[in-house]
C-alpha cells in the first residue's frame, strides 16, 4: 500500500460551529486516524526528528510502537522524556521542530508527530493509566518557583531523580500559562490539571498562594531547607503601547483579558464571578501567538467585528502558521501595516475608536525582519469599542528585586549560564520566558530540563548555597 | 493550605473583621500592604487591606458591596477560605518623628489602624480621624484611639463628633494652626481626592492607598493601572499606596466602575439563586 503522501487530517470544530463555543477547535484522532497516521513513518535508522525535539522524546521508538498496537508502551516511552505529552502535542510548534526534521517531510508532508503524541497522552489519561517512576529518595529539597512549563518539567525531573521537590505558585491553580494564557479551545484546562496530577504522582508538593518575592523571599527558602531554587517565573509584565488613550476603559492587556476569560472563567459570568466585557468591534494589537489566542476569544464572547492591527506583513508574523490559518477561518479581519498612534474615548472614559497609520517596510532591524516605515497622512480611524494590547511581555521582577546576587539583563530577563541553567547567585537556577523573555512552552520545558540536569550535579558535587 | 475564620466580628450590618489563619501571610506582611482573598472554586479574587498581620492570624475587614463581599460577610467562624495570597504591594513609608494625621473613612479605618500603630511605635504624634455617615456606622474606634494621641470623629448626620466629613476635621486642624507634616488616608475614592485638595494648598504631603480593580494582583494584568505624576504605574506592585497630590483621581474613579453594570447582573443571579435554594451561602 502506498503511503500517504499528506498528514491524516485531524477532525475539528467547523469554524462556524466554534466560534460559538470555548470547547476544543481539534478534536484528537479516532484510533484507525492515529494507525494511519502512525504508518507514515519511515522509522528511520537515525531519526533526524529527535534532534529537533527540545526534550528529546524517543518519537521513532513510540511511532513504532504505537504502529505495533503497544499503545501502553509507546506511552512509556514518551513518558520517560516527557510527561506532559497532552499538552505538548497541542501546543508545541511540531513544525519547527521535530517535523521540521522528519525525512517523510523532505518531499511530502511530515509525520504528524506532535498529534500522535497528543493521542497517545489522551489515551493514557482516559484509560487511567498512571506513571510514576522514580529513584529512592535522597532526601535532597528543592524549590520550583512558579508551575508553568518550565517549572513542571524541571520539577518532573528532579522528582524522578529522587529528590524532594516543591513548587511554589502565585496564582490560586498551579500551571502558569498554560491555564491563564492559552485558552480552553486550544488546551482544555482539565487536560493540563490531569497532567499536572502526573507530578503529584511523583511526589512533588505543589503549593499555590505563594508569591515568592512577596510571600517568600529566596533567601527563606533556603533558610527553610531547600538546597538549590529554580526560577520558572515566566514573562507576566505585559507591555503597553505607550501611545495616548491607553488607560480609558476597554483597553486591555492581553493578559488580562486571557487571565479573566481563562483562569477565572469570565466567559461563564455570572455562573463564574469574574466578568469580562467585552464590547462589539474589537481590536486587538500584535499577531503573534498571544494575539491569536485574544482575538479568538474575543470572537467567542459574539462581538460583531473582530480585528487584528498589525505593522507589518503575514510574513513577519510571529504566530504560528496554524493559529494564522485557524483565526482568519474563524472570521478573524487582519489589518496589516498599521500601526495604532491614538486611543479615541468618549465623555464616560471609554473607548470610542483607534486612529491607525499606515506602514510600508523599509530595511531590516536587529530581529532580521524590516522595519515598519509609517507613511505620513495615511491616519485613519478604526470604530472599534474595545482594544487588546498583544505586545509582547517581560520577565515580572518581584523574584529579581527581592533577591540579593540575582543579575538581569537591561529589559529584566535573568542572567544564567547557558550550560547549567545557574543564575549569577550560586545555588538559584532558571529557566523559561523569565529568562529568554516570552517564548513557547516547548522551550521553556528544555531550559527546565537543562536546569535540573544542572541542579543535579550542583547538589551531587555537594554544592552550598552561597 | 487551609485559610479557617477563627474569629467573626459584625462591625456594621454590612461590615465585618475576620481573623483568618494565614501563617505564612503574615511572615512577612507589612502596614500598607494587601491580601487577595478567594472564596471558593468560582469566586472572584478580591484585594483587601491588611489590618494586622500577627502570629499567623490575619485580620482583615470587608465591606459588602456588590455579589461576592456580600457572599463573603456571610461565612462564619470555621468557616476556610479557598485562597489567601500574600502580602502585595508596596509597604506604606513611615516616618520617624513629627506629627502626622491619618484619616480613615468607612471600612478604610481598618487598613489605616496598622500605620498609625507603626508610625505611634515610632514616637511620630499621631493623629487620628474616623468618620462615617453616621453613628452606628463608625468602627474600629476603640482600636485607632489605642494607635493614636490624638482621636477624632466626623459624622455626615452629626450623631457623633464633628457633624460633617473628615476633611471638614482635617480643615479645621489646618485652620487652628496644627503642624501636620504627613497625612495618610484611606477611605472611599471620593474621600481621599477631597483629603487630597484639603492639603494641596498647605504643601502637605499627603499619601493615600488606591483599590482599584484588580485581577492577579501580581503585575501580569495590569488592569490596577493608574497615572501618578503623568505616569502609568500598576497599584498592585509599585501601590497601593500613593503621592495623593500626584494621582489622577478622574482617571482612578472612571476604572473603578468599568464593570458596575457585571457587578449588578452578578447581585442579581446570586439573589435569585439564593430564593431558589441554590446558593452558596
Amino acid at each position: 500500500m502506498a503511503l500517504r503522501k499528506t498528514k491524516v487530517p485531524m477532525p475539528e470544530q467547523p469554524p462556524e460551529e466554534r466560534i460559538r463555543n470555548f470547547r476544543e477547535v481539534a478534536l484528537g484522532l479516532t484510533p484507525e486516524l492515529a494507525q494511519e497516521e502512525a504508518e507514515r513513518c519511515l522509522q528511520c535508522k537515525n531519526p533526524a526528528c529527535e534532534q529537533g525535539c527540545p526534550v528529546n522524546v524517543r518519537i521513532k521508538e513510540f511511532i513504532g510502537k504505537l504502529r505495533g498496537g503497544d499503545l501502553e508502551g509507546a506511552y512509556r516511552s514518551i513518558w520517560s522524556t516527557n510527561i506532559l505529552p497532552s499538552i505538548c502535542g497541542r501546543v508545541c510548534p511540531q513544525e519547527e521542530q521535530c517535523e521540521k526534521y522528519c525525512l517523510m517531510g523532505k518531499k511530502n508532508e511530515p509525520v504528524a508527530i506532535g498529534r500522535l503524541e497528543r493521542y497517545l497522552g489522551d489515551w493514557a489519561r482516559e484509560q487511567g493509566l498512571t506513571l510514576a517512576e522514580k529513584a529512592p529518595p535522597n532526601g535532597k529539597k528543592v524549590a520550583v518557583v512558579g508551575s508553568g512549563p518550565a517549572g513542571l518539567t524541571c520539577a518532573s525531573d528532579l522528582a524522578q531523580k529522587g529528590y524532594d521537590v516543591t513548587i511554589f505558585e502565585a496564582l490560586h491553580v498551579p500551571g502558569g500559562v498554560l491555564m491563564y494564557g492559552i485558552p480552553e479551545f486550544r488546551l482544555p484546562k482539565a487536560v493540563v490539571q490531569a497532567e499536572i496530577d502526573g507530578l503529584r504522582r511523583l511526589g512533588v508538593e505543589i503549593r499555590t498562594d505563594v508569591v515568592v518575592g512577596k510571600t517568600l523571599t529566596v533567601d527563606d527558602l533556603f533558610a527553610d531547607g531547600y538546597r538549590a531554587v529554580f526560577l520558572g517565573t515566566g514573562a507576566g509584565l505585559p507591555n503597553f503601547l505607550g501611545i495616548p488613550g491607553e488607560n480609558l476603559c476597554g483597553v486591555y492587556s492581553a493578559n488580562e483579558f486571557l487571565t479573566r476569560i481563562n483562569l477565572m472563567k469570565g466567559y461563564l459570568f455570572p455562573e463564574y464571578d469574574t466578568p469580562v466585557k467585552c464590547g462589539r468591534r474589537v481590536a486587538v494589537v500584535g499577531a503573534g501567538n498571544v494575539a491569536m489566542d485574544a482575538a479568538r476569544c474575543a470572537l467567542r464572547l459574539g462581538p460583531d467585528k473582530v480585528y487584528i492591527v498589525y505593522r507589518r506583513t503575514w510574513d513577519e508574523m510571529p504566530a504560528r502558521r496554524e493559529e494564522i490559518h485557524h483565526a482568519k477561518e474563524e472570521g478573524i479581519e487582519f489589518h496589516l501595516l498599521t500601526a495604532p498612534i491614538e486611543i479615541l474615548g468618549d465623555e464616560q472614559g471609554w473607548v470610542r475608536g483607534m486612529v491607525c497609520q499606515r506602514m510600508e517596510l523599509g530595511e531590516p532591524d536587529a530581529s532580521g525582519r524590516r522595519r515598519p516605515v509609517p507613511i505620513p497622512g495615511s491616519e485613519y480611524q478604526l470604530d472599534v469599542d474595545t482594544v487588546i494590547v498583544a505586545i509582547g511581555t517581560t520577565p515580572n521582577p518581584l523574584v529579581a528585586r527581592s533577591t540579593p546576587g540575582l543579575q538581569t539583563t537591561r529589559w529584566g530577563g535573568l542572567i544564567i549560564d547557558e550550560e547549567t541553567g545557574m543564575t549569577t547567585r550560586p545555588g538559584v537556577f532558571a529557566g523559561g520566558d523569565s529568562v529568554t523573555g516570552a517564548a513557547t512552552v516547548i522551550l521553556a520545558m528544555g531550559a527546565g530540563r537543562r536546569a535540573a540536569a544542572g541542579i543535579d550535579r550542583y547538589l551531587s558535587e555537594g554544592g552550598k548555597e552561597g | 493550605m487551609v485559610f479557617r475564620i477563627r474569629k467573626k466580628r459584625v462591625l456594621t450590618p454590612v461590615t465585618v473583621l475576620f481573623e483568618v489563619e494565614a501563617p505564612l501571610v503574615c511572615r512577612h506582611a507589612q502596614p500598607g500592604q494587601f491580601v487577595i482573598v478567594r472564596l471558593g472554586e468560582k469566586s472572584e479574587r478580591i484585594p483587601l487591606t491588611i489590618m494586622e498581620a500577627r502570629d499567623g492570624v490575619l485580620s482583615i475587614v470587608i465591606q459588602a458591596v456588590g455579589k461576592s463581599t456580600r457572599e463573603l460577610i456571610g461565612l462564619g467562624e470555621g468557616d476556610a477560605l479557598a485562597d489567601v495570597v500574600g502580602p502585595l504591594g508596596q509597604p506604606c513609608p513611615l516616618r520617624d518623628s513629627g506629627t502626622v494625621a491619618v484619616v480613615g473613612g468607612g471600612f478604610g479605618v481598618a487598613p489605616i489602624i496598622p500605620i498609625a500603630r507603626a508610625l505611634h511605635d515610632r514616637g511620630v504624634h499621631v493623629i487620628a480621624i474616623n468618620g462615617a455617615r453616621t453613628a452606628e456606622l463608625l468602627i474600629l474606634e476603640d482600636e485607632l484611639r489605642a494607635v493614636s494621641d490624638r482621636y477624632l470623629v466626623s459624622t455626615n448626620d452629626g450623631s457623633k463628633g464633628v457633624q460633617g466629613m473628615v476633611t471638614d476635621v482635617l480643615r479645621q486642624l489646618i485652620d487652628q494652626g496644627e503642624h501636620l507634616d504627613e497625612v495618610i488616608a484611606i477611605g472611599p475614592m471620593v474621600m481621599m481626592r477631597a483629603v487630597a485638595e484639603v492639603t494641596r494648598p498647605h504643601g502637605i504631603r499627603t499619601l493615600v492607598s488606591l483599590d482599584p480593580i484588580m485581577v492577579d494582583g501580581t503585575g501580569m494584568c495590569g488592569v490596577c493601572r493608574v497615572s501618578v505624576g503623568g505616569e502609568t504605574r500598576f497599584a498592585c506592585v509599585d501601590g497601593p499606596i500613593f503621592d495623593a497630590h500626584q494621582v489622577d483621581f478622574d482617571l482612578a474613579v472612571r476604572r473603578g466602575h468599568m464593570y458596575d453594570s457585571e457587578q449588578k447582573v452578578a447581585l442579581e443571579h446570586y439573589e435569585k439563586c439564593r430564593c431558589h435554594g441554590g446558593g452558596e451561602a
